[in-house]
């Protein structure tokens, strides 16, 4: 029994790195992916191109796009004379803002009324949209604020200390800088091991079954246990050699910090991977072929990744999904990655989701075992 | 001791839409090499797959090695071993990596096993290609390491399935010396094949047609068997001959055999003389008109034939 599962372990390790184009994708993909995610994915909004159109040309205007043009958020590209430029330029994507002050501007504001400024914005991209609106409004809060202070310092000098505000003293815990490369990175880790595992699994008993091994495996003593074992364990094995890598190239490379606990970690891992071996297995028992393995591995891995919170905060999804997200074993990994890298939380705050992981890996590694010993047959 | 190594009885399969095994019943004595024949769709591959304890039967049962395949499935496969038409060779393995992978499946200790796969790759001359990769061996060469894995464990009873298919005629050759030996050894072969020469080379054949066995004898007596004569004709325009003759008086059945047109006839002597005249008034051109032994090909068109007569009436 050992004898037969080390064979299988063994011939399988083999597979795995004999071949150059096996030992290639094993490698160099995470690697990749570790790299373009590291540095492309980001929520941070930065050099928006914007046009400015300045109707009102007093000091007052002058001075807010001043501050607008100064600010590392936006990058002037263009200084315009008239509305009718504005559609072409948003069509072309020249620029994705166009800020607007009509005459009068600052006769508003020294009257001490509401001034307007209009900012014409691509909404294609309502993610960058919304931010961008997001820094005007701090700059103009600012803009504000600092205007009323040199009006009432200007009009009545003695009263100058009287100006009510309230300042927001923001103090982000784990994560000082607020660097979404530090949110982002964690992610990347468990969504790369859950693509790289299901399909290794999936590949691994579809190639057997295209080559007319599985059938000749079935006639030998090997029982489907052994033969299950023999084909996911040293595929948990890869995984969690996956995570440790390209764990170690976050933290050095993209230097996002590993807080917590090795152990928690692969602990966690261990538990996720069972799932995403469980549904290796499933999808090796509906596909005939390594092509269609990879078709329908897709229709698992898109909506796990969407669900699982890699990018898109499961607290705003309607509450059915959010139900739906509790079926998705890669939405309590990252919760476990997060914890351990950036938080250095351990077992105390994170044995719920380790619970969930193991529930649903568990659920996983039966039906996938069950349908697995019917299609033997 | 009479016992027999293979024992099938009343043996029924059905698939979604289709009988496959058609209450068949064979036995197969020890040290026998034993042909399954038929056309592709007989019921070869789900017979071997029975007995080799894959495939649970609808109806009957089977013992190999005194193992009852249906109630111990697991059993069996520690007495055989199954080659199915295609061995499941691991193509990055090497060729001593693949006997060492099937013969820890089997529990073969290493010094059985270094002695045996010595032995075997010696017989079949494979010696030098030890370190190569199974993916680079030729056909021929890859069934016989598969042959060589399926025997690293000295099974009771070989299945074959098929196991030369597609083989070029030297490495079949071998093959065939291989089998051979291992009868000498006590080894039960039980091979199918579509091949009717190949069946010639069995010890006692079972002539499967849509399930049903047909007949089940040497081949020598299959052919004493057989009622009625061959009457070969070798014509250029061997089609024509077929067509013109097929519906005329004594002939039963007709089979085009290269160049040639096998007639079965009631009476060769005495139908010659008419089928020439015939051949000639329509002038048609052949080269000779002879009464011939049946080959196994002959006797599987004539069996087929009486088969479907017998279920249309």
């Amino acid at each position: 029994m050992i004898e037969r599962l080390r064979q299988i372990l063994l011939k399988e390790f083999i597979h795995l790195f004999r071949d150059k184009q096996a030992r290639f994708s094993l490698i160099v993909p995470p690697l990749l992916q570790m790299l373009i995610f590291g540095y492309a994915a980001s929520y941070e909004v930065n050099r928006v191109s914007t046009a400015v159109l300045d109707f009102d040309h007093s000091q007052e205007s002058r001075d807010f796009l001043e501050r607008i043009s100064a600010s590392s958020r936006f990058q002037v590209r263009e200084v315009l004379q008239n509305e009718s430029q504005i559609p072409s330029l948003l069509d072309h994507r020249r620029v994705v803002l166009v800020l607007q002050i009509q005459p009068g501007f600052a006769e508003l504001l020294r009257k001490g009324q509401t001034a307007p400024i209009q900012a014409v914005l691509d909404g294609t991209d309502s993610n960058t949209a919304l931010i961008a609106v997001e820094y005007i409004n701090q700059i103009a809060a600012r803009f504000a604020q600092d205007y009323q202070l040199q009006l009432a310092d200007r009009t009545r000098p003695t009263l100058a200390t009287f100006a009510p505000n309230i300042e927001l003293q923001e103090r982000p815990w784990y994560n000082a800088n607020l660097e979404s490369r530090w949110f982002f990175v964690p992610g990347v880790i468990g969504t790369l091991v859950l693509v790289s595992v299901l399909q290794l699994t999936s590949f691994a008993v579809v190639r057997e079954r295209e080559i007319g091994t599985l059938e000749q495996l079935m006639v030998t003593p090997i029982s489907p246990t052994e033969l299950i074992v023999g084909k996911t364990l040293p595929f948990l094995i890869v995984g969690l050699a996956n995570v440790v890598f390209v764990g170690i190239l976050g933290s050095y490379w993209f230097e996002v910090p590993f807080r917590g606990n090795i152990l928690v970690l692969l602990l966690g891992t261990t538990l996720f991977l069972s799932s995403a071996l469980g549904v290796g297995l499933l999808i090796s028992t509906v596909s005939q072929t390594q092509q269609q393995a990879f078709a329908i591995s897709f229709f698992y891995i898109t909506p796990a990744i969407m669900l699982s919170g890699f990018g898109y905060p499961i607290g705003s999804m309607p509450t059915t999904l959010q139900y739906l997200t509790n079926l998705d074993p890669l939405r309590f990994f990252l919760v476990v990655l997060r914890g351990t890298f950036i938080k250095g939380v351990g077992l105390s705050v994170l044995w719920p989701q380790m619970i969930a992981m193991a529930i649903l890996g568990a659920a996983t590694l039966t039906i996938a075992t069950l349908r697995f010993h019917k299609t033997l047959d | 001791m009479d016992e027999k190594t293979v024992v099938v009885r009343d043996l029924v399969k059905d698939f979604p839409g289709v009988r496959a095994i058609d209450h068949l019943s064979f036995d197969v004595a020890p040290g026998e090499i034993f042909g399954i024949v038929g056309p592709d769709g007989a019921g070869k591959t789900t017979t071997m797959r029975i007995l080799a304890g894959v495939l649970a039967p609808d109806g009957g049962g089977a013992t190999v090695a005194r193992c009852d395949v249906v109630a111990d499935p697991e059993g069996v496969k520690n007495l055989i071993s199954y080659m199915p038409q295609r061995f499941g060779l691991y193509e990055d393995l090497t060729v001593d990596e693949n006997i060492r992978f099937y013969a820890d499946l089997f529990g073969v200790s290493r010094r059985d096993r270094e002695s045996r796969a010595g032995e075997l790759l010696k017989s079949c001359g494979m010696s030098e290609f030890r370190g190569r990769q199974a993916g680079k061996l030729s056909g021929g060469m890859k069934q016989k390491l598969g042959l060589v894995c399926a025997l690293i464990h000295t099974p009771r009873v070989l299945l074959l399935d098929e196991p030369t298919n597609g083989v070029d005629p030297v490495s079949r050759r071998e093959f065939w010396v291989m089998l051979y030996s291992l009868v000498g050894q006590g080894v039960t072969v039980v091979n199918s094949t579509a091949y009717l020469d190949e069946a010639e080379r069995c010890h006692r054949v079972a002539l499967l047609h849509q399930g049903r066995l047909l007949f089940c004898d040497s081949p020598a007596r299959l052919k004493s068997r057989l009622q009625g004569s061959v009457v070969s004709i070798v014509s250029v325009e061997a089609r024509r001959v077929r067509d013109e003759l097929a519906a005329a008086e004594g002939v039963s059945s007709v089979v085009l055999v290269g160049d040639a047109v096998h007639l079965f006839v009631d009476d060769a002597e005495r139908r010659i003389p008419d089928l020439s005249a015939r051949l000639i008034g329509r002038q048609i051109p052949f080269d000779e008109i002879v009464r011939v032994t049946p080959s196994i090909e002959d006797l599987f068109v004539e069996a087929v034939r009486k088969d479907s007569t017998r279920v249309a009436a």
